[in-house]
């Protein structure tokens, strides 16, 4: 997202009220994957026999054209694994009942975009495609995505630059292990001509259990600040970063949580959680195939009406550095067992470390990993 | 005034790409072409942007939504960056 000119803080405030609709939603079409990332924030794996159908998933669509939404961010598990997913991304796109599309931007680890597919999305207008990289070499993202993962992500880089797909992106979690790396993943964008995605690792889903080894240490959390001050709006980071503003000036993009505010997440079976790194029941708004579907949920729903409420700054309300950072990212506190109203566990300033949970480490909702093979 | 600010004297109109939601503060503007998202933070700038086409120049449209001659140069500001982001463009 590209935000101009944010100095007014009436807009922050206004932002923070809630929005008649959300700017950033995120669609998870299935729980069904190919992969099994250790870092999985919806914990994917098997397909949920309650998945939308597909009349249920373009009445929702239906909706979220009505409500002026412009994008959504598609992702899962794998989408692609949908058997209907062309026929919902291209309702999305261009309706029948014409009038103004919703933009798709979806997120995927390219086992699927064979030259076939990368010719049929090649052809679509309003249409940008992720393709999840975590490491700049095999052995650095197969750790984390999966053998063979990276050979995969590679190959469909390599089939949409073959079809003139044009700048797709290259999405990126920061990790301890691929920070060294940011430069080689900024040098492997610009070669497609593609542009590079870098997001913050959260300690959900499958996280939870990974995230001790993974998150990056207060050191590298400086590094990436650094970094990414330095590349400006030119790296993507879907303002995921601004925990680590008390480091200084502020990144680019909108400083501030926007769970329930300007972002939520529908996952696969239409539970809508305040956004995309909190699938657990604390979080869950309602679902969209209640009376009043998404609308209802998103306008009225307790949830999100507690959300848009001022948010006490509890522990943090003495640190000069809150009106910086907000008090950090809130799935991270809550899957690490801080409570919400103190720092963030990854905070620079380090009261992270010494903060005391409140909770054992709660455990995410829905899981669908697969079951672990048998050994024979 | 026009000399500061010579957008004043263009003929200006929405972007053909560009969807305008109403919001409590404004409106937000997403250009489907690029892809930006752009927040329109007051009223009467939306207003004025709806109806740029209609008017010779930005200085008619101002006139028109009886915008106060002292808020013109700020007003100019903001179009300057809207037409920076295509948001509107010249016709």
């Amino acid at each position: 997202m590209s935000v101009e000119a944010l100095t007014r803080p009436s807009l922050v405030t206004s932002l923070k009220s809630g929005l008649d609709a959300p700017i950033c939603l995120t669609w998870e079409l299935t729980y069904a994957c190919n992969l099994q990332c250790v870092h999985c924030l919806s914990s994917s794996g098997q397909r949920d026999e309650r998945e939308l159908t597909t009349d249920e998933a373009k009445r929702v669509l239906d909706e979220l054209r009505a409500m002026q939404v412009f994008y959504i961010n598609i992702g899962g598990g794998e989408p692609m694994v949908r058997r209907d997913f062309f026929e919902l991304i291209e309702y999305a796109i261009e309706p029948n009942s014409g009038g103004d599309g919703i933009g798709v931007k979806f997120s995927t680890n390219g086992a699927f975009i064979d030259a076939t597919n990368a010719r049929r999305l090649a052809a679509m207008n309003y249409l940008d495609i992720q393709i999840s990289l975590d490491g700049i070499d095999a052995a650095t993202n197969d750790a984390v995505r999966g053998a063979g993962s990276y050979a995969m992500a590679r190959q469909a880089m390599d089939n949409l630059a073959a079809t003139n797909f044009g700048p797709f992106k290259i999405s990126v979690v920061a990790t301890r292990h691929n920070v060294p790396q940011l430069d080689d993943f900024k040098a492997l964008a610009d070669s497609y001509g593609a542009q590079l995605r870098l997001t913050r690792l959260r300690p959900s889903g499958r996280g939870v259990d990974t995230w001790d080894d993974l998150h990056p240490t207060q050191a590298q959390q400086r590094e990436i600040y650094n970094w990414l001050m330095a590349h400006g709006e030119g790296v993507l980071t879907g303002d995921s970063f601004f925990h680590l503003n008390a480091l200084g000036d502020p990144l680019p993009g909108l400083n501030m949580c926007g769970a329930g505010r300007v972002v939520c997440l529908i996952d696969p079976i239409g539970d809508v959680y305040a956004c995309p790194f909190v699938i657990h029941d604390e979080f869950l708004a309602g679902n969209v195939r209640e009376t009043g579907g998404f609308g209802r949920i998103w306008k009225q729903s307790d949830l999100f009406t507690s959300l848009r409420e001022p948010q006490s700054a509890g522990a943090c309300a003495s640190c000069g550095a809150f009106d910086a950072c907000q008090g950090g990212c809130m799935a991270a506190k809550f899957f690490t067992g801080l409570p919400l109203d103190g720092p963030d566990p990854e905070c620079v300033v380090g009261n992270g470390s010494t903060a005391v949970p409140i909770a054992l480490k709660p455990r995410p909702g829905a899981d669908h990993s697969k079951p672990p093979r048998r050994v024979q | 005034m026009t000399a500061t600010h010579p957008i004043l004297e263009v003929a200006l109109e929405l972007h053909p790409q560009v969807a305008l939601r109403p919001e409590p503060f404004g409106a937000l503007a997403y250009h489907y072409g690029n892809r930006r998202l752009v927040f329109l933070k007051h009223a009467d700038v939306v207003a004025v942007a709806r109806r740029l086409a209609d008017y010779p120049s930005l200085a008619d449209a101002l006139r028109a939504a009886d915008v106060e001659p002292s808020r013109w140069p700020s007003f100019a500001t903001a179009f300057e960056s809207l037409r920076g982001s295509e948001v509107v463009r010249e016709r």
